[in-house]
């Protein structure tokens, strides 16, 4: 009996052992991508990424996160490439010594959605500080997206800009979460939120939301990239991070990106050889 | 909701290779962590039913308590352990899926050795005198014991598969959710959700559903056909 008992527990190690050397097999060069959701979600990684590694032999492993989680990440030596959306946190990694060779690569903005009725009065307004403003002074909901992510941060900014304090205002709510559950719930309760035109261009489930403020300067979205300082974490892949760094905003890589369409609109806007 | 409904079933229909790799990596990365939990969880179950020492019933309501841990906290958890600021950083094991395997291994091995703590001791109570007797050693007592509540013993692992292939909190945080590497079946319907894919999210919803019936069914006849076998 003792014997079978011996038996039953060597076959779980074995199949264990079995799968685990399975799933280990697949030993090739990769490097690891700490980008955002809008980036990822949007699709543009499943359109440009294929190309890099056809050419460069390199795989790249996308973890999305928020820009605060991705920065963070790479703090933590968890990345070897990060690319996000909030320059003046991008600034801070860059100057605390965890990132270096900082490179702009592409732009997109960001537009207000809300209900198709706009009870908040912003539609054409064109201008996204009033509209904030105007959100403010509603009976509205605003859902943010309360995850210190690129999109978070500039939300922020433009209440700041409005003068208003957000925890202050009664309709707002804090999804504390990414851009498609920010948008599921202010599709669930027909509220304004600030998101970015790539996801939500590839966002399914708009129900009664529609674009109400789009095309304020103040909008814009930049998204820079950078390398990990292999100083603070040696084992950090620099060759093969910088050859994709080199690779998205060299001419090949940024045709790659100004190429990528949703529904024949441009998603993002290649910026890095300005 | 029945248009959502409809475009999930046709989803299915054309199974795409994408798919069926999540669907097996999955499978891999929880049958692996149950195993893992299997051969840790059953001997600790059974000691802690057996054993006398001070603290028993301690643990045992430790080992009650564990099953309800959330696994978003076991994620972040290994996340810490093996993040390369952590102390197995050096390992590199992060966002891939042994460490998805190590996540879930710690979700199953408390539930498996609290339930069959509960199956062991109970028959224990039926036979401690007789084995006793026998002058079997603690090892002995625990393999015969083990041996002969094996087949109630399967709803142990059944129970600890369940909750490896559902859960999703720590295999997304020590996964990254990485497409074609450390997605599985719970991330892929988390991102689909995200994305306002409601259909593509009940569809792959539909499937791990399906697997998890397959897979009990499979347990249930096995025991079943074994008890006929061998009593």
């Amino acid at each position: 009996m003792a014997n079978r008992f011996r038996t039953l527990t060597l076959t779980f190690t074995l199949v264990a052992s079995l799968l685990l050397a399975s799933t280990a097999a697949r030993a090739e060069e990769f490097i690891t991508l700490a980008s955002t959701t809008s980036t990822d979600q949007s699709g543009l990684f499943g359109f440009i990424l294929p190309k890099f590694e056809a050419q460069s032999g390199v795989k790249v492993k996308v973890v999305a996160l928020g820009t605060g989680q991705a920065l963070d990440t790479g703090r933590r030596g968890d990345a070897d490439v990060v690319l996000v959306h909030d320059r003046p946190a991008e600034d801070r990694f860059v100057a605390e010594g965890w990132g270096i060779e900082r490179r702009d690569v592409m732009y997109n903005d960001f537009v207000i959605v809300g209900p198709k009725a706009d009870p908040a009065k912003i539609k054409g307004t064109g201008d996204a500080v009033d509209a904030f403003r105007r959100i403010a002074a509603a009976p509205v909901d605003f859902v943010s997206r309360g995850d210190k992510s690129g999109t978070n941060a500039a939300e922020l900014r433009f209440w700041k800009e409005a003068g208003v304090d957000p925890k202050a205002f009664k309709g707002y709510k804090e999804a504390g979460s990414g851009m498609g559950p920010t948008l599921n719930m202010s599709a669930s309760l027909n509220a304004y939120t600030l998101a970015d035109r790539g996801t939500w261009l590839s966002f399914k489930n708009r129900q009664d939301l529609e674009i109400l403020v789009a095309g304020d300067k103040r909008l814009f979205n930049p998204y820079g990239v950078m390398l990990v300082n292999p100083a603070k974490h040696p084992h950090v892949k620099q060759e093969a991070g910088r050859k994709f760094i080199d690779w998205i905003t060299s001419a090949d890589g940024q045709s790659t990106i100004a190429a990528y369409k949703i529904s024949g609109e441009q998603l993002f806007f290649p910026d890095a050889n300005k | 909701m029945s248009e959502t409904f409809g475009d999930a079933l046709s989803l299915l229909g054309r199974l795409d290779p994408a798919v069926l790799g999540i669907v097996w990596l999955s499978f891999k990365v929880s049958l692996t962590a149950v195993c893992i939990g299997a051969a840790i969880g059953l001997p600790l179950g059974a000691w802690v039913a057996v054993a006398e020492f001070p603290g028993r019933s301690v643990l045992a309501v430790l080992l009650n308590g564990m099953m309800g841990v959330p696994s978003v906290i076991v994620g972040v958890i290994v996340y810490l352990l093996l993040s390369r600021s952590g102390p197995f950083g050096p390992m590199g094991l992060l966002y891939s899926p042994a460490a998805m395997v190590v996540a879930q291994t710690l979700l199953v091995v408390p539930l498996v050795a609290a339930l069959t703590r509960q199956i062991v001791e109970d028959a224990w109570r039926e036979y401690a005198i007789e084995l006793r007797s026998l002058r079997f050693n603690m090892r002995q007592c625990i393999s015969t014991l083990l041996y002969d509540c094996r087949f109630s013993l399967v709803v142990a692992l059944l129970a600890g598969l369940g909750r490896a292939m559902s859960e999703v909190g720590a295999v997304m945080i020590v996964g990254g959710n990485i497409e074609g590497f450390t997605r599985v079946m719970t991330t892929a319907i988390a991102l689909e959700t995200a994305k306002g894919d409601l259909s593509l999210s009940l569809a792959l919803g539909i499937v791990l559903i399906s697997v998890v019936l397959v897979l009990n069914g499979g347990a249930y006849t096995l025991r079943y056909w074994a008890m006929r076998r061998y009593g």
